[in-house]
């Protein structure tokens, strides 16, 4: 087991008691809930579009720090990116959290690296992904709440 | 029978030995990421003991055959040991007969066994089937499909904000058109004891029989079922110190004989032609199919292991644990205990201001203390008291005050992580 602090990161804790972007976004283009059985968590995330180019995205829910500080830090990762540049975000932190073979330290991903040590704790990917599910099931327009089981 | 066990029971030692319980659970010496593991929650599982170990290997090693059919001495004898395993299993819920057992895989197949055949028969259209908040999914969702085919309607009796039942909003519940009342015995989100031999006296004045959840009280608490005069009581292998994938249904023999089968196939039959087929009597009918023969015998093991240390013991020892932790855990500030009932088991569920419970999960793992964080499949329990999850840690026999002492410093590090 590594150390927790490479799991709980000042970065980390600071979104969880101050996440930004956080409450109702009035007219939002794309909007989607997610759902953590396991753990409870819920988050619902709006976005607003112009051009392809998500121009706002704000979140509101509960869960433990780790979702909420991951969608934190994704609405300040993917606001001013194109629906295409936020797909490819996705599939960037995926790997992050699930890959061990993956770099820590991926450029494109910046401030979103502070995850990286959430690989070592399998039990706690649901909660660092729940957000980026969430945000594809908006950006895909599915109307279903999506669930991480 | 170990010595363990024999020591416990000898009349010269009335405390429970917990170093020597802890020596007969190997998997308790065991150490998590470097550190001595302290194992809390026992209301999802519990250890086995080497007892247990024992029986299963040596019945797959020396004893495997099927039942109920062959001939020859190996088949034979593994019959014995089943049906010896029932009426140790009847003997330990004080059933008036062990045909009154009926092995299932676990509580939750014993509720659905109900549900499928009494269910399906005594519930109509209009009629009621009474629950409480405190239920487990279990407990709930086979009578929401059950309530749901039949046009029937599921009562839900709510609870205090002590996390106790309100019995006279059960009482008034109560009416010609209830058919089933089904109540947890003990809470495995809030520790909480219910009044059951109190349901089973409003519910038979009105002719309405009882089932009573026992997973969470039989390894607590001495159960009988008599004295509680209940219909049906269903308990866990695998929560009584025995294997997984092994359960019992106890059901009064005037309703087993009366119910419906649950599943067709061998066992459960005395005739089959393709015109009729005769069912078996009670409580093969109920058995479809080669059972869990291992399972039963180390269930059988089991019991065995439990009454040889005695519930007077293991009760005493644990309410001592319980107003120990009590106390420990509401030295931590910010903490709140979820489920104060005046009646409570050796389950304690918090909520640390702040922090979420799948947080402190994660951070006393570290320290090899294992604790549940979620829900504990009681949804309506979370949304009755406003949060979203629980931290539960949860006393059986085998723990110590060191172990709690353990937790508490460990809650304290989440503490300095979280500020």
């Amino acid at each position: 087991m590594s150390d927790l602090r490479e799991l709980y990161q000042e970065v980390i804790l600071d979104h969880n008691r101050s996440p930004r972007n956080f409450g109702p976004l009035e007219d939002a283009d794309l909007q989607a809930d997610g759902h953590n059985p396991l753990c409870g968590d819920r988050l619902s995330i709006a976005v607003k579009v112009d051009d392809g180019v998500v121009t706002d995205v704000r979140f509101q829910g509960s869960g433990c720090a780790i979702s909420q500080a991951s969608a934190s830090l994704m609405t300040e990762g993917i606001k001013g990116k194109t629906l295409v540049e936020a797909r490819a975000l996705f599939d960037r932190f995926h790997r992050l959290v699930t890959d061990q073979t993956a770099p820590a330290d991926d450029p494109a991903l910046g401030k979103l690296n502070v995850f990286a040590g959430v690989r070592d704790y399998p039990a706690r990917v649901k909660c660092a992904i729940l957000a980026w599910h969430t945000l594809r099931a908006a950006v895909d327009d599915s109307h279903e709440a999506v669930s991480t089981e | 029978m170990t010595s363990v066990a024999q020591t416990a029971q000898s009349p010269a030692s009335q405390t429970l030995d917990v170093r020597r319980i802890r020596e007969a659970f190997p998997l308790l010496a065991r150490t998590i990421g470097g550190k001595p593991l302290v194992y809390l929650d026992n209301a999802a599982t519990t250890q086995k003991p080497q007892p247990v170990l024992d029986t299963l290997s040596r019945y797959y090693a020396a004893e495997n055959a099927n039942i109920h059919r062959g001939v020859y001495q190996l088949s034979q004898n593994a019959t014995q040991a089943y049906e010896g395993a029932r009426a140790k299993v009847a003997a330990f819920l004080n059933a008036a007969e062990p045909a009154e057992i009926i092995f299932t895989r676990n509580a939750t197949e014993g509720i659905n066994l109900v549900a499928q055949t009494f269910g399906r028969w005594q519930v109509g259209e209009g009629d009621d089937v009474v629950i409480s908040t405190m239920e487990h999914h279990s407990n709930i969702v086979p009578w929401q499909m059950l309530c749901e085919e039949k046009g029937a309607r599921l009562r839900v009796v709510p609870i205090t904000d002590a996390g106790e039942l309100m019995i006279d909003e059960l009482a008034s519940m109560l009416g010609p058109r209830t058919k089933l009342v089904s109540i947890v015995h003990m809470s495995n989100s809030l520790g909480t004891i219910n009044p059951v031999r109190q349901v089973v006296e409003l519910a038979h004045a009105q002719n309405i029989p009882v089932l009573i959840d026992g997973s969470q009280a039989a390894y607590h608490m001495a159960v009988d079922v008599q004295a509680i005069g209940c219909d049906f009581y269903v308990v866990t292998g695998h929560k009584l110190y025995g294997p997984t994938g092994i359960g019992a249904l106890y059901g009064q023999r005037r309703w087993l004989e009366a119910m419906p089968p649950y599943q067709g196939g061998g066992d459960m039959i005395s005739s089959v032609t393709f015109e009729h087929t005769t069912y078996n009597k009670v409580p093969h009918k109920f058995e479809a199919g080669t059972p869990h023969i291992a399972g039963a015998i180390g269930l059988g093991a089991a019991v065995d292991f439990i009454q040889g240390v005695g519930f007077e013991a293991i009760a005493d020892h644990e309410r001592r644990l319980l107003d120990y932790a009590t106390d420990a855990l509401l030295g931590v500030p910010g903490l709140r205990l979820i489920g104060t009932a005046r009646k409570k088991a050796s389950i304690l569920s918090f909520v640390l201001d702040g922090v979420h419970a799948h947080d402190i999960g994660t951070i006393v793992d570290t320290e090899g203390v294992a604790i549940r964080t979620g829900h504990h499949c009681t949804q309506p329990v979370m949304d009755r008291f406003g949060v979203p999850a629980t931290a539960r840690a949860s006393l059986a026999m085998y723990n110590t005050v060191e172990e709690i002492d353990q937790l508490v410093a460990t809650l304290t590090k989440v503490r300095g992580i979280f500020g």
